[in-house]
């Protein structure tokens, strides 16, 4: 490995091929480059780094570059990359992987905005067992989001019935905190 | 009395560092009836032979065992030098102490005691090893080339050119393959019809090739030297022997209408036709599927349309002609049955080949394959070798090549490269550009694989010269709108995504054996991949014969070749089967198994478990003629010497010479267990 490149992170001494690996059960060593994962991309515009970009990232070990790119929180999950994919490398499972291990990290460009909203999407589901829009966007825009980005809309979404007021919670919200806490007890494991 | 030498290898390192030579030498030396045990660094090298030779010689010996290598590697060399030394070569037997031994050992110590082991269980061994002398079986001296392609063509030339008769086979109408359909070939860009059609002609005019056209291998029985071949001549509708090929017949016949196979759907032919002009035999054929008298045959109705016939002044149309066998002896076959392109359909023939969906699963009008921009660009082809797209005859101003369709798409089901593909495509992007002075031609590609004599040259002169823009990225979606044809890709190397309209696009598709190949190749019983290539015996010392002795292998039916490939592995085969039918009688191993008469009782066990087929009835009769028994027989042209029959066969009848089943149980008994 050249001298210019970023060292790994001394915590993790596999490369992070082989952690992504164990975690998906993929090896993200089988891209070839294509770009074919790219070229289908919703989100190739809006970001310098698409799905081919963090193959070659994983590949070329460079965890820093990672959580410096905007584009594993920009990516919709649509999949389309892991269904175009000829090599069966499943993009989308591998940016799910990394987007667990950048979670526990706090150093680098934190895109704070990004991961806000991702937090309090998934408080939501753990509360609720289901999206509460206005819950949604208070906890979004106290825990790091944009303040006062989209104010303008809220009257006439309200008008419109699109916003209640009060959540409504799904049946079963036990089971679905055990889902969560079975997920939380994973990630300690791993 | 026995009187063994041993003789230990260090294979430099590769023995010598896991395992104590020297003392495996002095141990063996302790064994009951060696009388002669050494070590030396290489016991292959002439020293080392030299030391065989001499011991036979200075001590008597009756057996050697070499502890060494594989006996795939060096047991013929260490058995010419027991024969040099005077002894029956098959008196000498290998200890595999590298490859079972000290490749996969760590434990010097441990490895030492089995390495002793292991050569202890072959001195018992060849304590009972009896002389044996090489089985000579007769060969006949003609060939078989099953496909008429340029392998084929050549593989049947070179045989016939060196002094043997040559069988063959083609199941089309006509010779001649996909070559025969190619506009220009690289790197030289000349035509590839006027390269191969006097080679087609040869065959014809050659006394000593006999062509079977529109014919296919039905069975294959025997052995190397000794195979009965049955070939089907599929009822052509025509009596070859009357036809004068004048061509009065195609003219008339109605049915105009039927998509070429030659022009790969692109152009149209009758129902009674000749593939090309150029066609060897120049003979047409009925093809009864579309002839519209064997349709009215085939619901029942009366012959109508005889239009044919009636123009025929020869009277060589012939409807009720049949299938007809014909049966050959032959010594050797080479197998050169060619390819097919993958199709991007949804419809495949194997499960675990799929189309793709991205790009309309083959519905997209103006998307066609390589060997119909061949037939495009082509000045025998439907449009004389003008480019228009097939859905209105425009000429496409944009046309756009994507490469790896299919080959390195393990997705799709096949993970290799197809070779070809990226000098056909920089062929293709320069027959464009000669021919449509305005237009733009476009590559997607992955890597450009030009490793050939000239060929990374002409396709640097694409791209450097002719205009041709490569993109480095695979396109992952396309689509019609209106009629032009939507890409959606990503040049890689830029690092931006491209979405780009083409007039007509060209697909370079995988390459894939023949249909039927699998079954073919179950007549022959050679072995073929997971993809129906057939396999090669060795991949790089062996690479064009099977493992079947006497079966042998060329061209694109072994796995994805170009031109220069496939002749040059052409005439490999002439060159192999021309030294088998160098001499009259073939000698092989003869380590072959052999029944007991006296005590066979006729189950023929050892028939169904053979894979080899080696296994015959043989009758035992009086004086008068009477039948008394019917028991066993192994040939011994066709026994490989697996053994399988001697483990199955009940009654103990049935020896394999070299492994019978004392030898064997001396060899267990040895390791005391």
């Amino acid at each position: 490995m050249g001298s210019h490149e970023h060292s790994h992170e001394h915590s993790a001494a596999q490369p992070l091929a082989t952690r992504i690996q164990h975690m998906t059960g993929l090896n993200p060593l089988k891209c070839y480059q294509c770009g074919k994962c790219s070229a289908g991309c919703p989100m190739a515009t809006e970001t310098t780094t698409r799905p081919h970009d963090v193959m070659r990232l994983v590949a070329r070990d460079q965890l820093d570059r990672l959580t410096d790119a905007d584009g594993l929180w920009l990516c919709l999950t649509c999949e389309t990359c892991t269904s175009r994919c000829p090599n069966g490398c499943d993009p989308a499972r591998t940016m799910d992987a990394l987007r667990e291990i950048l979670a526990a990290r706090t150093n680098g460009k934190n895109h704070n905005a990004i991961r806000a909203f991702h937090r309090s999407f998934l408080t939501q589901v753990r509360n609720h067992g289901r999206l509460f829009e206005m819950g949604l966007i208070m906890s979004y825009k106290l825990g790091g989001g944009p303040m006062f980005a989209d104010v303008t809309t809220t009257p006439s979404v309200l008008a419109r019935g699109k916003l209640g007021l009060a959540p409504h919670n799904v049946k079963g919200l036990e089971e679905i905190r055990r889902i969560f806490e079975a997920c939380a007890a994973q990630e300690d494991g791993a | 009395m026995a009187r063994i030498g041993v003789f230990v290898c260090h294979c430099g390192e590769n023995i010598g560092r896991t395992v104590d030579c020297a003392k495996v030498a002095e141990l063996c030396g302790q064994v009951p009836g060696v009388v002669h045990s050494v070590d030396y660094k290489y016991m292959c090298s002439d020293p080392g032979q030299q030391m065989v030779k001499a011991a036979i010689a200075e001590k008597g010996l009756t057996g050697v065992v070499v502890a060494a290598c594989s006996p795939h590697m060096h047991e013929k060399t260490f058995r010419r030098a027991t024969a040099g030394g005077g002894l029956n070569p098959f008196l000498c037997e290998m200890a595999n102490v590298r490859e079972h031994c000290s490749w996969i050992h760590e434990d010097r110590d441990a490895a030492t005691v089995k390495a002793v082991d292991i050569t202890k269980t072959i001195v018992e061994k060849v304590k009972r090893n009896v002389p044996l002398s090489t089985i000579r079986i007769p060969v006949t001296r003609r060939a078989l080339v099953i496909g008429g392609g340029i392998a084929g063509i050549q593989a049947a030339l070179d045989i016939a050119d060196g002094g043997r008769e040559v069988i063959l086979v083609e199941k089309d109408p006509s010779i001649g393959g996909h070559m025969s359909q190619l506009s220009e070939t690289f790197p030289t860009l000349d035509c590839s019809q006027c390269i191969l059609t006097p080679r087609m002609v040869e065959v014809y005019q050659h006394p000593r090739i006999k062509l079977y056209s529109y014919s296919e291998v039905e069975s294959v029985e025997g052995y190397i030297g000794n195979f009965k071949v049955k070939i089907r001549r599929k009822a052509r509708s025509i009596d070859e022997d009357k036809c004068n090929g004048c061509g009065a017949c195609t003219k008339t016949c109605p049915n105009k209408k039927i998509p070429s196979e030659f022009d790969c759907g692109l152009g149209k032919r009758t129902a009674i036709y000749v593939p090309f002009p150029q066609a060897v035999p120049n003979l047409p054929t009925i093809d009864r599927a579309k002839c519209l008298l064997f349709m009215n045959r085939a619901k029942g109705r009366p012959d109508t349309c005889k239009k044919c016939a009636e123009a025929c002044s020869k009277e060589a149309i012939d409807f009720d002609q049949v299938d007809r066998f014909v049966t050959e002896d032959v010594g050797a076959i080479v197998v050169a049955t060619g390819y097919q392109l993958y199709t991007i359909g949804k419809d495949q023939a194997k499960p675990n080949i799929k189309g793709y969906g991205e790009y309309g699963y083959g519905t997209i009008p103006d998307v066609i394959d390589g060997l119909q921009f061949e037939r495009l660009a082509s000045a025998s082809g439907p449009t004389s070798g003008k480019i228009q797209r097939p859905s209105d005859g425009k000429e496409p101003k944009r046309i756009v090549f994507l490469q790896c369709i299919g080959s390195r798409d393990p997705q799709k089901g096949m993970d290799y490269c197809s070779k070809i593909c990226c000098m056909y495509v920089a062929k293709h992007t320069m027959l464009y550009h000669h021919k449509v002075h305005d237009g733009q031609a476009t590559v997607f590609y992955m890597d450009i694989r030009a490793a050939g004599k000239g060929y990374d040259e002409f396709s640097r002169r694409a791209i450097e010269e002719e205009g041709a823009r490569y993109i480095r990225g695979r396109v992952s979606k396309m689509w019609r709108d209106g009629d032009v044809i939507k890409i959606q890709g990503f040049d890689t190397l830029a690092g931006e995504p491209i979405e780009m309209d083409a007039d007509m696009v060209v697909l370079a598709t995988a390459m894939r054996p023949q249909p039927g190949i699998d079954s073919l190749a179950q007549k022959l019983s050679v072995s073929y991949d997971q993809h129906g290539f057939i396999n090669e015996a060795h991949p790089k010392l062996r690479p064009v014969e099977t493992n079947t002795a006497g079966v042998y292998v060329a061209g694109a039916c072994q796995a994805p070749r170009d031109i220069p490939d496939a002749v040059a592995m052409a005439s490999a085969t002439a060159s192999k089967v021309l030294g088998l039918f160098a001499n009259e009688m073939l000698e092989r191993e003869p380590t072959v198994a052999r029944v007991d008469e006296s005590s066979c009782a006729g189950c023929f066990h050892c028939e169904r478990v053979c894979a080899y087929g080696a296994v015959e009835h043989k009758e035992i009769k009086d004086r008068a003629g009477n039948v008394l028994r019917v028991i066993a027989y192994v040939n011994p042209g066709v026994c490989q010497g697996c053994g399988t029959c001697q483990a199955t066969c009940p009654s103990k009848s049935v020896e394999l010479a070299g492994f019978t089943d004392e030898q064997i149980w001396s060899e267990i008994q040895a390791l005391g267990v």
